[in-house]
C-alpha cells in the first residue's frame, strides 16, 4: 500500500481535505482518519512530526487550555469563591482557597477581596470535558488589576504580540513606560499615562493586524521610535 | 416549444459566474460572502458562545442556530417585508440540517453557534448560496468540521436539465419547471439537502442530482481556494 503525504509542511489547508494516505501516519488534532486517508477536520495549517499530523489553528475562538495564563472578569460571587468570565462560550470558578493565601474566616464577604466587575490575572488548573474552567490565583505574577483598561485581541495573535521571549510586548513596555499584561485569550492589559497608555494600545492592534508582516519587529520598532522619540533596542530578535 | 438556449446565453451545465471571500465581516468570529450570479450572501458566524434563553442549553450537545434573512429591496419586483417570515423560517431550519452533519456539536456543550445569512441581492438560488456561504464562515470560525458543504440548484426547464436555475427560468412558462435546491458533502458526495419544486420524472431527477454532484465538486475547489487565499496574503512580505 501506498503511503504519502499529500500536502507540504505549513500549508494551509480546509476541512475535508485529504492529507495523507496509509496507516504508517497518525491523525492527531484537527484530523480524522477516514479508511487509509488522514482528513483535515478544520481550517489551519498542517504540522508534520515525523508520522504525526496535525493542524495548527489560525482562526476562531480562544480554546482554553490547563496551564494559561489569562485576564478573567469577576460575573458573581459565590457561597466559597468566585465566577469568572473567560471570554469563550464558558464561565471560569476559583474557589476560596485557590484566590488568596490569606486566611478566610468563615461566613466572610468574599466581595471585600474580589468584586464584581474586577479583573484579575489568573491561571487555569484545570477544563473539564463541559469545557469549565478552573482558575487559580497562587503563583507569581497572578493578581488582581487596579486601574488600566483591558483590550480585546484575536486570541490566534497573541503569540505575535508577545513575541520571541517576550520581545515584542517587553520592546512596547520600555518605549511606553506601561505595564501590560497579554492573556492567553485575548485579553490584554494596559496601565500607563493616558498619552502613552493610548500608543501602546494602538500598537497592540497594530501588531494585531499586521501579524502576518516578516520583519514586524522592526517595524514596530520604528513605529514606536516615531511616535515616542525614544531610541529602542531589540532583546531578541523574534520571527 | 423546447428550451434550446438559457436565457442568459450559458451552457446548461454551467453555474454563473462565481465569486468569493471570505473573512468580510471584522466582528464576527468567522464570515464569508459567495457571489453566484446576481444572487450575493453574506455569511456571519458568532461562537459557540453562551447559549440563551437557558432553557434551550443541553449538557451533552450544542446547538447551531441559523437565521436566514432576505433584505427588503432584494429580490424582484416587490419589497420583502423586513423580519422573519414564513418562509425565512423554514430555510433557517433546512440550512441548520443541512450544516448539522458536518459539524461536532458534542464539542460545545451548552453553548451555540450562530449563523447569520443576509441576502442583499437576491437572483434564486439563495438557499444554496446561503448554505455555501454559512460553511465557509464555519471553518473561518475554526470549528471542527468534517468536511465543507456545497450547494446549487439544479432542475428541468422544459425539456432541459440545467444547473443553477435564475428566476427567469424558475418563472418560465412556455413549459413546465422543476427546482431542486441540493447541498453535498463534496468529498464523501453524500447529501445534506434535497428539496424540489415542480414536477419531474425519476429518470430526470437522476440526471440533475448527478449534475449537483459535479457542480458541487467544482463550488468545492472555489470555497478551497478563498478559505486559502484568506491566509496566503500573510505570507507575503511588506
Amino acid at each position: 500500500m501506498t503511503e504519502e503525504i499529500k500536502v507540504n509542511e505549513k500549508e494551509v489547508v480546509v476541512p475535508g481535505e485529504t492529507l495523507a494516505t496509509g496507516m504508517g501516519f497518525l491523525p492527531s488534532k484537527g484530523t480524522y482518519r477516514e479508511g487509509d486517508n488522514i482528513i483535515a477536520a478544520r481550517l489551519g495549517m498542517v504540522h508534520v512530526d515525523r508520522k504525526v499530523i496535525k493542524i495548527i489553528p489560525l482562526s476562531g475562538i480562544y480554546q482554553p487550555k490547563a496551564g494559561d495564563v489569562i485576564i478573567a472578569k469577576i460575573i458573581d460571587v459565590l457561597m466559597s469563591g468566585w465566577k469568572l468570565e473567560t471570554n469563550t462560550a464558558y464561565p471560569a470558578m476559583m474557589s476560596m482557597k485557590d484566590a488568596t493565601s490569606e486566611y478566610i474566616a468563615k461566613g466572610a464577604d468574599l466581595r471585600r477581596y474580589f468584586d464584581v466587575d474586577e479583573y484579575v490575572v489568573a491561571k487555569i488548573t484545570n477544563v473539564t470535558t463541559q469545557n469549565l474552567i478552573d482558575l487559580t490565583m497562587r503563583g507569581p505574577g497572578l493578581r488582581k488589576l487596579r486601574g488600566g483598561r483591558v483590550i480585546k485581541v484575536n486570541s490566534n495573535k497573541v503569540p505575535r504580540i508577545i513575541g520571541k521571549h517576550g520581545s515584542m510586548i517587553s520592546m512596547v513596555k520600555n518605549a511606553t513606560d506601561c505595564k501590560i499584561i497579554v492573556g492567553q485569550n485575548g485579553l490584554v492589559w494596559v496601565d500607563g499615562e493616558p498619552d502613552k497608555e493610548k500608543i501602546a494600545v494602538d500598537t497592540i492592534k497594530k501588531i494585531e493586524e499586521e501579524s502576518h508582516v516578516s520583519g514586524l519587529t522592526d517595524l514596530i520598532k520604528s513605529h514606536l521610535e516615531k511616535v515616542t522619540g525614544k531610541k529602542l533596542e531589540i532583546t531578541e530578535k523574534g520571527e | 416549444m423546447a428550451y434550446k438556449k438559457r436565457f442568459d446565453g450559458r451552457g446548461f451545465d454551467e453555474t454563473r459566474p462565481i465569486e468569493t471571500k471570505v473573512g468580510i465581516i471584522k466582528k464576527a468570529d468567522g464570515s464569508a460572502m459567495f457571489k453566484i450570479g446576481n444572487t450575493v450572501a453574506y455569511a456571519a458566524v458568532y461562537g459557540p458562545r453562551e447559549l440563551h434563553p437557558r432553557f434551550l442549553q443541553n449538557p451533552v450537545k450544542g446547538l447551531l442556530r441559523v437565521h436566514y434573512n432576505m433584505m427588503p429591496f432584494s429580490g424582484h419586483g416587490e419589497r420583502v417585508r423586513p423580519g422573519t417570515s414564513r418562509r425565512g423560517k423554514e430555510i433557517s431550519m433546512v440550512t441548520e440540517k443541512a450544516l448539522i452533519p458536518v459539524l461536532d456539536l458534542a464539542e460545545f456543550p451548552n453553548a451555540v453557534v450562530d449563523v447569520f445569512i443576509e441576502l442583499p441581492q437576491t437572483d434564486a438560488g439563495t438557499r444554496c448560496a446561503g448554505i455555501t456561504a454559512a460553511s465557509m464562515a464555519l471553518a473561518d470560525a475554526g470549528l471542527n468540521m468534517k468536511d465543507l458543504v456545497a450547494a446549487v440548484a439544479v432542475g428541468r426547464v422544459d425539456d432541459q436539465i440545467v444547473v443553477d436555475l435564475t428566476y427567469d427560468e424558475e418563472a418560465y412558462e412556455d413549459g413546465t419547471v422543476a427546482d431542486i435546491p441540493v447541498a453535498v458533502l463534496p468529498n464523501s458526495g453524500k447529501v445534506t439537502l434535497l428539496q424540489m419544486d415542480g414536477e419531474l420524472k425519476r429518470e430526470d431527477l437522476k440526471k440533475a442530482l448527478e449534475k449537483a454532484q459535479k457542480t458541487a465538486k467544482d463550488i468545492y475547489e472555489v470555497q478551497k481556494k478563498a478559505l486559502k487565499e484568506r491566509f496566503k496574503a500573510k505570507e507575503v512580505p511588506k
